[in-house]
């Protein structure tokens, strides 16, 4: 099995957590009150600490590869050169250094964060997608990913209910709200096909039996969805087409707009600390 | 549109530290019915392992003494000291008498 696969797997595991957190954090001191504003900057915080033991696990794995193999690995040239001058590679690097073509997110998680129902909605999708992905990922012969997933798990559990609760509200709730959450879940809908599309990283990840097969959970994935969009007495949302790119690195435009603030600091102050 | 009702209810919050304890007031906040309170409460008082567990109830349900008659109410229980269990030597194991 090769170090490569199980280190690209790793990255795009931890871009998706990464890109996610970062959107929910945004949600910091705007929510429509305190306490929501307080759960959603939580949610943030059990992602963005499962990509830092992702990209603690990724980064380990680029410090032990020998010099040839990791001469190549990004497109981004200051994160290329770290690597190629025998810098020891750290999770901030990996954050902070790489540009949006480097990033394997897919194009869900960077979806801009609208109004609240827009955000429940992308929740919703992504959230009900880690759990099925995490749960099975339990199962992965890398025992690394395989603990990751494992203690992740609980945290996802409580995320679903979050926002599945949010959508059964607001479906169930006023006219306005029922029609907003209707919406969002509509506009939302067509970046979920994305997550079962194999891409070549996870094609030679399940090969390897480090990673899972998404395709796989394509029909549990809408079974639940279904049952809570009926239980919000909702319509499920339909879409002719289903867009993808994310998965290899070609991002919608939001993408580049949140790295650029996301990675300011360590790019105009490198190695920065506060 | 009007603001009525805007607001959502309040809620008092109970944590139990840990198996065995009681459950202790911890504070209060806003949610719009008794799950999302107790998610809030997760949420807003759990966050560093102070609890196993949580009830809340509706602020309104909450029926508390006069403080205008506080006096009345406790100030003769001060000089019957026999009702007090204090003449007792207590096993240092014993914490939470």
């Amino acid at each position: 099995m090769s170090s490569i696969t199980t280190l690209k797997y790793t990255l795009q595991l931890a871009d998706n957590v990464l890109i996610m957190g970062q959107r929910l954090a945004a949600w910091c001191g705007k929510g429509p009150i305190l306490e929501q504003d307080i759960a959603l900057t939580n949610i943030s915080l059990d992602q963005i600490g499962q990509a830092r033991s992702l990209y603690q696990y990724a980064a380990l794995i680029i410090n032990n590869m020998p010099a040839a193999d990791k001469a190549h690995l990004f497109n981004a040239p200051l994160l290329q050169e770290k690597i190629n001058n025998q810098h020891t590679i750290t999770e901030d690097d990996l954050a902070y250094l790489r540009d949006a073509w480097d990033f394997r997110n897919c194009l869900l998680v960077e979806q801009e964060n609208g109004d609240w129902a827009y955000t429940v909605a992308r929740s919703f999708f992504f959230d009900r997608f880690q759990y099925l992905l995490f749960t099975a990922l339990q199962k992965s012969t890398d025992s690394t990913l395989a603990a990751i997933a494992e203690k992740s798990l609980k945290e996802v559990q409580y995320h679903i209910k979050w926002a599945s609760e949010w959508v059964i509200r607001l479906g169930d709730g006023t006219d306005i709200s029922k029609e907003k959450m209707q919406q969002a879940l509509q506009a939302r809908w067509e970046y979920t096909g994305e997550l079962f599309a194999m891409n070549a990283i996870e094609q030679a990840a399940m090969q390897a039996n480090i990673g899972v097969d998404v395709s796989s959970l394509q029909q549990a994935y809408q079974q639940q969805i279904e049952a809570i969009v009926n239980e919000a007495g909702l319509q499920m949302p339909t879409a002719a087409w289903m867009q993808t790119g994310g998965k290899n690195g070609v991002h919608t435009e939001h993408l580049g707009y949140m790295l650029a603030e996301m990675q300011y600091l360590q790019r105009a102050y490198p190695n920065m600390e506060w | 549109m009007s603001n009525e009702n805007k607001e959502w209810p309040l809620w008092e919050v109970f944590i139990r530290s840990k198996a065995g304890l009681d459950h202790k007031h911890a504070g209060s906040l806003h949610a719009a019915d008794a799950q999302m309170a107790i998610e809030n409460a997760r949420d807003v008082y759990t966050r560093r392992m102070e609890g196993i567990s949580i009830w809340v109830v509706e602020s309104n349900h909450i029926h508390a003494s006069n403080p205008e008659e506080a006096a009345a109410f406790f100030d003769p229980a001060q000089d019957k000291i026999y009702r007090h269990p204090t003449f007792y030597n207590l096993p240092d194991e014993l914490k939470h008498m």
